[in-house]
């Protein structure tokens, strides 16, 4: 295995883990059964397929069958859908919306600045799970709204991020050179300030999308997000709770199926590809 | 430097209080958006035009959005909740002994965690890229990745289907003996005290590491401290501030985990009884309690915050 | 002949480089130290000077071990010891006074604490006796107020001071050798005079052996009796200080001393003077940071009363200390800083104050060049297009024509055209500082404001630069404001020079005669207190103390 990293950090200049490596594979996995979900689940998801409720894991159902005698498998692949779905909108937005603002903020300073840090950091005053909470119970939990009020939730946190690195960047001699220059808000902002954040803030962007997914399966979990027919690995959870006290494999494979995808970005993050700095070449 | 001090206190209070009023606004604002008429909902199948205008009117429904608002803030700040709408009783009746029974939790939840937390990042310190080290920062790693519902199952699981030594659910309502407590307790705890110990362990690991890498740490080495001194004496004092505003941070999260395992436990606690009151859309309930709730949140972080200033050395002497 | 105190034999520390590879950084260094002597490390960046004097406390910094050799100090081999063995003799037999006493004080402790805590962790005397001798230090190092300083925090106190401290806190357990690791480097000329003073008399007194790490020069020979030159981790000569200074036999000592001699500066030679307008024309400038107070001046107010000019192909030196406002300055000038009060022309025309409002030509004919190349260089852009960038803003050349132009600048500043491709984390402080100056002259300009841009740089490589931009200069009719606290770099290109103080404007001198014949109190201060390469020269020194008390920022 150490044959495989070190040729791959000879020929692209990288340092590569083991540990990334593998986080990566994960990652990928999932990416793909969540495009491809429909097309291989073994057993239509609605079906109730199996005679016995909370089954055990056999060659005919994999994963068990869970509360009504449904393929719990066929569900979990489902389930991708819904949560890697719903949380790769959601961070994405939220990081582009908190990104673009930190940016143009730290740039341009002042009012702009002042007010809208102000704004967001009131965002700050309320938890998470309080807010989803509140959200659903206003307007209900129909996809678009989910992924809104997800958006809402983490974009604060974003901003705050990138700003702080932003401004950062902006004390640096070579962007006062820029401005000494006369270059304009929209250059600094794209040629001097973005190539250099981009690397904490795809981490950031990593970290988010695990707060998200964590997030929107405890407002499954509470029966507060994504709602029947549709299921994601939360409601599953939900769905199946009853047979916690049976150990049955209809609760417990789909947290799994979060905490792979979970701990595998965390890891992914931890051990990214460094690049190696070698003064003497 | 006590009117420095003193002055940045006052400006953590000042905007914890406007906090608060915003938060009370955007969910006074958040309920108003529910659609359909509130009486017409409430009375269900009685609700014939007169009924419906009578209980607008009886509930004071007619008056514009922004008077209702005052009316309720200046309700909460007299102690007064207003009624719920499913069961009809004061909010004040039914939150009292609900949130007693979230503090019991929250309170025997930090007293077990914050120690042990605390211990075991300081230690993880002391013994940087040890096995011990490496373990424990595995460990802690995983379990905040997960939901908190999984680890609420795999205690579960592990203490109740498999050794059997505690009941799945709790049935706090009736608590007969200590013993019978302890075991009431002991799942919720369990699983509280994983989650934020996680966090805690992170986060005071990382502030003693980053404190033991500051040139006065590598001063005191070469003065012939050995590494244990080096931390205790000079790392410690140091990591103290970063330290006590993770504990804050973390106790904070409670307030979000303590949602979900009083629900898996159906633990009698305030976050139950709102969870619930969401399902019912019984609105003043879900207003008092998400106020309750941020008023904690908001003095946790704001304890963070002022314990951040203090602790900084220019600013006491 | 008694045992030398230390005795380092064919020393030699590897290190782990980012990409995993072993480098040897130390390279087989040997050099015996007598006891009651001082012995100097010299060298450039990177010749190893610090990391040789940490392993006399058996200590590396994290990613270097040593690898072989023998460390013996006082009889015992430090390469040898363990961890728990070394850290017995620091701090007792062998003590450490670091580069930075302000980072090496730990913020929320006592002074006192900090300064007996040696003696305590050793064991050697109890605490009352501790503190009491602690106290006798610090009247010996000439500390204010010697029996109260110690109940203090660092924040409390200056840099000078701290420094001292940071010599009590070494010598309270009697240490038999003391290790100095550059600590004169960040502080101010006059404050360095009274800290190298304290030092020497302490050292004296105990008769204690030292080892004195610096790349400064005239620092060494005041406080050395022998210096050992480093490059590259391998010992080039070593010698008694009046041999090395006096007579140096390697080719790399000699070229340490040609470019630590100042040059003297010829101008160029202009014609006639009497109808050219200054290229600079400053008048009755007041600037400062922060909201605007009732009279019209910023809170923070920096810059007082300015007025100078500079004529065209001349240069123009600002000498002062930390905190004068000499890069306030040119920030100013640069329209970086807007001021609040007076008028800056250029060539005739006044200059709008700020950025926002001055012509992109203005802006081109007036360029700045930073001290830190690090900060200065967009580490996520090729060389090519940072210098492509000015050309393509000023001038419009895109292309074929951009790419010769920057082909053009590269061989200006004396660079390979392959470096365009380069990023600049892959280049050296003094290859990136030419970048610096490549950026500046694709605007072709007309002044140039180098603030600082040769203080964080070698000697050696100092001394190119300036070289660099004296043929520039003759090249291309530029001129420049010099902007620097050292005032031999300043002696070697500029034909007048500004002295300040406190953000004003002391003296302006012709820079000929600034080592005899400056006029103002502080002026003369300031040029006396430069340390020269004379060993006598410390001792020598006579300063006015009420001059001293007037001006100090102790």
């Amino acid at each position: 295995m150490t044959g495989l990293t070190t040729t791959i950090a000879r020929k692209s200049g990288y340092h590569i883990n083991l540990m990334g490596l593998c986080s990566a594979a994960v990652i990928l996995f999932w990416a793909i059964i969540a495009l491809i979900a429909p097309m291989i689940t073994p057993y239509p998801v609605g079906e109730i397929v199996d005679w016995d409720y909370f089954g055990p894991s056999s060659s005919a159902f994999w994963l068990g069958s869970d509360y009504l005698g449904r393929d719990v498998f066929s569900r979990i692949l489902m389930g991708a859908r819904f949560t890697v779905g719903i949380s790769l909108v959601a961070v994405t937005l939220a990081c582009f919306i908190g990104v673009t603002l930190g940016m143009i903020a730290a740039v341009i300073g002042g009012v702009f600045d002042q007010v809208l840090s102000r704004f967001l950091d009131a965002f700050n005053s309320i938890p998470s799970k309080l807010f989803g909470l509140v959200v659903v119970a206003a307007v209900g939990s129909s996809i678009p709204v989910l992924i809104l009020t997800l958006t809402a939730i983490y974009a604060p946190g974003s901003y705050r991020f990138a700003r702080a690195l932003a401004v950062n960047i902006n004390t640096m001699d070579f962007v006062t050179v820029a401005r000494a220059r006369g270059e304009g808000a929209i250059y600094l902002i794209w040629e001097e300030i973005l190539p250099n954040i981009l690397g904490p803030v795809l981490a950031d962007f990593g970290l988010r999308f695990v707060f998200i997914v964590l997030l929107l399966s405890g407002l499954s979990f509470l029966g507060l997000g994504v709602l029947p027919p549709n299921a994601d690995w939360g409601a599953l959870v939900k769905e199946n709770i009853s047979g916690l006290p049976f150990a049955a494999p209809a609760v417990i494979y789909p947290s799994i199926a979060i905490a792979s995808l979970t701990i595998s970005v965390n890891m992914m993050i931890d051990n990214l590809p460094k690049k190696i700095r070698d003064r003497e070449n | 430097m006590n009117n420095i001090i003193f002055k940045l206190i006052a400006q953590r209070l000042g905007v914890m209080i406007i906090s608060l009023v915003i938060v009370s606004f955007a969910v006074f604002a958040a309920t108003q958006l529910l659609p359909g008429d509130v009486a017409e909902i409430l009375l269900g199948q009685a609700a014939t035009p007169e009924a419906v205008a009578a209980l607008r009117e009886a509930m004071g429904l007619n008056q514009s959005a922004l008077v209702r608002y005052f009316q309720w803030l200046a309700g909460l700040a007299q102690g007064d909740f207003g009624l719920s709408y499913v069961t009809n009783e004061p909010i004040v009746d039914l939150i009292a002994g609900r949130l007693q029974n979230t503090l019991r939790l929250a309170g025997i939840t930090a007293l077990f965690s914050v120690p042990l937390a605390l211990s075991l990042g300081i230690l993880a310190a002391l013994y940087q890229d040890t096995r011990f080290d490496r373990i424990v920062s595995g460990i802690t790693v995983t379990v905040i990745s997960v939901p908190e519902f999984m680890v609420a199952t795999i205690a579960v699981l592990i203490f109740a289907v498999h050794l059997k030594w505690l009941p799945a659910l709790s049935y706090a309502n009736e608590i007969t003996s200590l013993g019978h407590m302890l075991k009431i307790f002991a799942m919720p705890v369990i699983t509280l005290t994983f989650v934020i110990s996680a966090q805690m362990i992170r986060m005071s690991r990382a502030a003693v590491i980053e404190t033991l890498n500051t040139p006065y740490c590598e001063m005191a080495l070469l003065k012939g401290a050995s590494r244990i001194r080096t931390v205790m004496v000079h790392a410690l004092p140091n990591a103290l501030g970063p330290i006590a505003n993770a504990v804050a941070l973390s106790v904070s999260y409670l307030l979000g985990g303590v949602i979900i395992v009083e629900t898996i436990f159906n633990y009698p606690g305030i976050a139950k009884l709102m969870v619930d009151a969401v399902a019912t859309r019984d609105l003043p309930l879900i207003q008092s309690c998400v106020m309750i709730f941020c008023f904690g949140y908001l003095i946790l972080i704001m304890l963070a915050d002022i314990i951040s200033i203090l602790a900084n050395p220019r600013l006491r002497t | 002949m008694s045992q030398p105190i230390v005795q380092l034999k064919d020393l030699r520390i590897n290190a782990t480089t980012d990409s995993g590879r072993q480098v040897e950084i130390i390279k087989g260094v040997s050099f015996d130290v007598t006891p009651g002597e001082m012995l100097a490390l010299i060298g450039e960046s990177g010749s190893g000077k610090t990391t040789i004097a940490l392993s006399l406390l058996g200590h590396t910094r994290s990613g270097c071990w040593i690898d072989a050799g023998e460390i013996v100090v006082d009889g015992h081999d430090m390469a040898k010891l363990s961890e728990a063995q070394r850290a017995e003799h620091r701090g007792a037999t062998v003590s450490y006074i670091p580069q930075s006493a302000a980072a090496a004080f730990n913020p929320a402790k006592s002074l006192i604490d900090q300064v007996i805590e040696a003696a305590r962790i050793h064991d050697i005397m109890p605490a009352d006796a501790a503190r009491k001798k602690a106290i006798e230090l610090f009247r010996a190092l000439a500390l204010p107020d010697p029996d109260t300083i110690g109940e203090r925090y660092p924040h409390q106190v200056s840099g000078g001071q701290l420094q001292r401290l940071s010599a009590a806190m070494a010598l309270i357990t009697d240490p038999r050798l003391v290790i100095f690791d550059e600590p004169t480097t960040a502080l101010d000329v006059t404050t360095q005079i009274e800290v190298l003073r304290a030092f020497k008399s302490v050292m004296k007194q105990g008769g204690i052996s030292g080892v004195y790490v610096t790349h400064d020069l005239a620092v060494v020979a005041q406080i050395a009796d022998r210096i050992a030159v480093l490059k590259e981790g391998e010992v080039q000569e070593i010698g008694t200080t009046e041999q090395i200074l006096h007579a140096p036999e390697h080719p790399y000592t000699k070229e340490l001393m040609s470019a630590f001699e100042p040059k003297a500066f010829e101008g160029i030679a202009i014609g006639n003077t009497h109808d050219i307008k200054p290229v600079l024309d400053v008048k009755d400038v007041f600037a400062g940071y922060g909201p605007k107070r009732s009279d019209g001046m910023p809170t923070a107010l920096i810059l007082k009363d300015i007025n100078f000019d500079l004529m065209p192909g001349k240069n123009l030196g600002v000498i002062g200390e930390s905190g004068s406002g000499k890069s306030t300055l040119a920030r100013a000038v640069a329209g970086l800083l807007p001021p609040a009060a007076g008028q800056i022309g250029f060539n005739g025309a006044a200059l709008r104050p700020d950025l926002q409002h001055r012509t992109k030509d203005q802006l081109r004919r007036i360029q700045i060049v930073f001290q830190l190349a690090d900060t200065a260089l967009n580490p996520n852009k090729p060389i090519g297009k940072i210098l492509g960038r000015p050309l393509d803003f000023y001038h419009g050349l895109k292309g074929r024509a951009r790419e010769a132009r920057v082909d053009e600048l590269l061989d200006m500043v004396r660079l390979p055209k392959s470096i365009r491709h380069r990023l600049p984390a892959e280049l050296s402080g003094g290859q990136k500082q030419r970048i610096n100056l490549a950026r500046a002259l694709a605007a072709e300009p007309e002044l140039i404001l180098c603030d600082e841009i040769t203080s964080a740089l070698d000697t050696v490589v100092a001394a190119a630069i300036l070289e660099l931009l004296k043929e520039l200069q003759r090249e291309l009719s530029l001129s420049y404001m010099f902007i620097s606290h050292d005032l031999s770099t300043v002696e070697a290109i500029c034909d007048d020079v500004l002295v300040m103080y406190k953000g004003e404007i002391v003296e302006r001198m012709p820079t000929v005669q600034m080592r005899d014949g400056a006029q103002h109190a502080y002026s003369r201060l300031l040029i006396s207190s430069v340390p020269q390469l004379d060993t006598q020269w410390l001792d020598g020194l006579e300063q006015d103390l009420e001059i001293i008390a007037q001006f100090s920022h102790r």
